[in-house]
């Protein structure tokens, strides 16, 4: 029994290492503009499907396609801002929602186009299939590196916004526009970097879907984004910690759920977590570690 | 120094400054009183480039001995780096960022180090309490304490001109003497400063000259001395009878 919740516990780790990804990007570009972007899961479904690209062109190393993939989905971020929610800028909230479930179709819908609508088999490499035991625990190489990563990036991240001149100017960006571009802050290039990171661990977290399930379609980003959305909200929306504290508690939320109920509940378990959602939001609605509302601007 | 010339300016769809022209000259403390809605605050957003004006033209000299530059046009970031700071109302500090970064965050756009260095104890030396809670969250600081790291704030980026908007909104009585009197010593130290305020009576003590604002335009101007004693400003906004 030890061993079971254990491994059920390894399991929540997994799970909420990849919400954590996504959801960091969903809260760091509502903390920016106020944007609910409900494309940000179709970005996962993008780097999912370069990896297996590059997976399958050639013998490019493990790094190596960590690193591409990172940028696939930076450059993908940067070119939906440009596009799509630059020229919103300045327009009511729901106008930039509305534009984030048009993109968000769009990706899904060139994804089809492109690749058709059909599952592929997510190629793994094998040195990255290989089981080992911990105990009673057994992980693949890949388990573990979606962990390794994930907190590697989560880290970099926190002290990239906490101790750099960057990461100063985005803190104070994300509190106060207006005041940010009286000091002289480039808001542009801090909005831009924003996409640019948060799409970019959604990339990476497109990685690890499709290496831990095994199959990847365009539509598939529907769920990571609507996840990471619940995470972030949870976590409190605009906060990166909050939104790691997010993705992790969904993450083992939903795996122990899973694990610990009868097998008949399971698939009740995304009504779980919009249950979870639901409780924490009556006792503190802006979120686990969300800041006091600020009045509308 | 300052030039704004014939100046229109819409907030939305509403018409809000219709040809206002002022004047500000090197080293000088100007004022522009006025009630509530009159365009003051518009007019410095103008100045600093957050807000566009349709019609007119603003031109800015940095030094006496320096090219006249037309800013109407130029972005926000830019005018900042050429020397005008803009303290927008209403204590608007970064609550997030500490008392340090705050300070720090006004020098965003300079690349001088230890000049840097130098202004942040300059800035120390003005308003001590700064320095002494330099780890301190800027949102748990007092009112006046938020005034005082607004105006220094602004004084990072080494303005030749700050434009200070209602420094005195909703501070005590004894901090407004306060802050009024280290604007006359940043003045004396070489500073030019435009300053919007509700407190006529305290802005036309300071101020060598003033303008007085009424729906969108100038209607008076002269030296603070002459408007104070002007029979409508002391109806008006000196509470005389």
């Amino acid at each position: 029994m030890v061993g079971y919740i254990a491994q059920q516990l390894v399991n929540g780790l997994i799970l909420g290492s990849m919400y954590a990804l996504v959801a960091i990007g969903f809260t760091m570009i509502y903390g920016i503009i106020r944007l609910i972007n409900f494309a940000h899961g179709d970005i996962v479904m993008i780097g999912a499907f370069v990896t297996l690209g590059l997976v399958i062109s050639g013998q490019i190393p493990f790094p190596v396609i960590i690193i591409l993939v990172i940028l696939a989905g930076a450059l993908m971020g940067i070119i939906i801002e440009r596009a799509a929610f630059r020229p919103m800028r300045g327009a009511p909230q729901v106008t930039g929602f509305i534009t984030s479930l048009a993109v968000s179709i769009l990706l899904q819908n060139l994804g089809i186009l492109l690749l058709t609508a059909q599952p592929r088999n997510f190629f793994c490499p094998d040195y990255l299939q290989t089981v080992f035991n911990l105990g009673s625990v057994s992980l693949r190489t890949i388990d573990l590196a979606i962990v390794v990563i994930a907190v590697v990036l989560m880290v970099f991240l926190v002290l990239l916004v906490r101790f750099t001149r960057l990461g100063m100017a985005m803190r104070a960006t994300a509190e106060n526009l207006k005041v940010a571009l009286l000091m002289g802050i480039n808001i542009n290039r801090i909005i831009m970097l924003a996409f640019a990171i948060g799409s970019g661990l959604a990339g990476v977290a497109g990685m690890m879907w499709g290496a831990r399930y095994g199959q990847i379609d365009p539509l598939l980003g529907f769920v990571p984004g609507l996840k990471a959305f619940v995470a972030a909200v949870i976590g409190g929306v605009g906060s990166i910690p909050g939104a790691m504290l997010g993705g992790y508690l969904l993450g083992f939320a939903e795996v122990l759920f899973v694990g610990l109920l009868p097998p008949i509940y399971s698939s009740y378990r995304d009504a779980f977590v919009f249950i979870i959602l639901i409780l924490i939001l009556l006792v503190l609605p802006t979120g686990l570690l969300g800041r006091k509302m600020e009045e509308g601007v | 120094m300052l030039e704004v010339r014939d100046s229109h300016a819409y907030i939305g769809q509403t018409y809000v400054l219709k040809g206002v022209s002022l004047e500000v000259r090197h080293r000088e403390i100007v004022a522009l009183i006025g009630a509530n809605g009159a365009g003051k605050t518009t007019t410095l957003s103008t100045i600093s480039g957050l807000t566009r004006s349709r019609r007119g033209k603003i031109l800015f000299r940095p030094d006496p001995d320096a090219t006249q530059r037309d800013i109407t046009r130029v972005p926000a970031e830019e005018i900042v780096s050429m020397g005008i700071s803009h303290c927008p109302e209403g204590r608007q500090v970064f609550s997030d960022l500490n008392v340090w970064e705050n300070l720090l965050i006004g020098a965003y756009l300079r690349k001088d180090k230890q000049a840097i260095q130098s202004d942040l104890q300059w800035v120390c030396e003005l308003f001590p309490i700064l320095g002494d809670r330099r780890r301190q969250s800027a949102g748990s600081l007092s009112g006046g304490e938020q005034m005082m790291l607004v105006i220094g704030r602004a004084l990072m980026s080494r303005p030749r001109l700050l434009l200070l908007d209602e420094p005195s909104l909703g501070l005590a009585p004894i901090l407004v003497e306060v802050i009024f009197e280290m604007l006359e010593q940043i003045n004396a130290q070489g500073t030019t400063i435009l300053l919007v305020e509700q407190n006529a009576r305290m802005a036309l003590e300071l101020a060598q000259r003033a303008y007085v604002m009424e729906t969108g335009r100038v209607t008076l101007s002269g030296t603070g001395r002459e408007l104070a004693e002007n029979e409508e400003v002391r109806k008006a906004y000196l509470g005389a009878t």
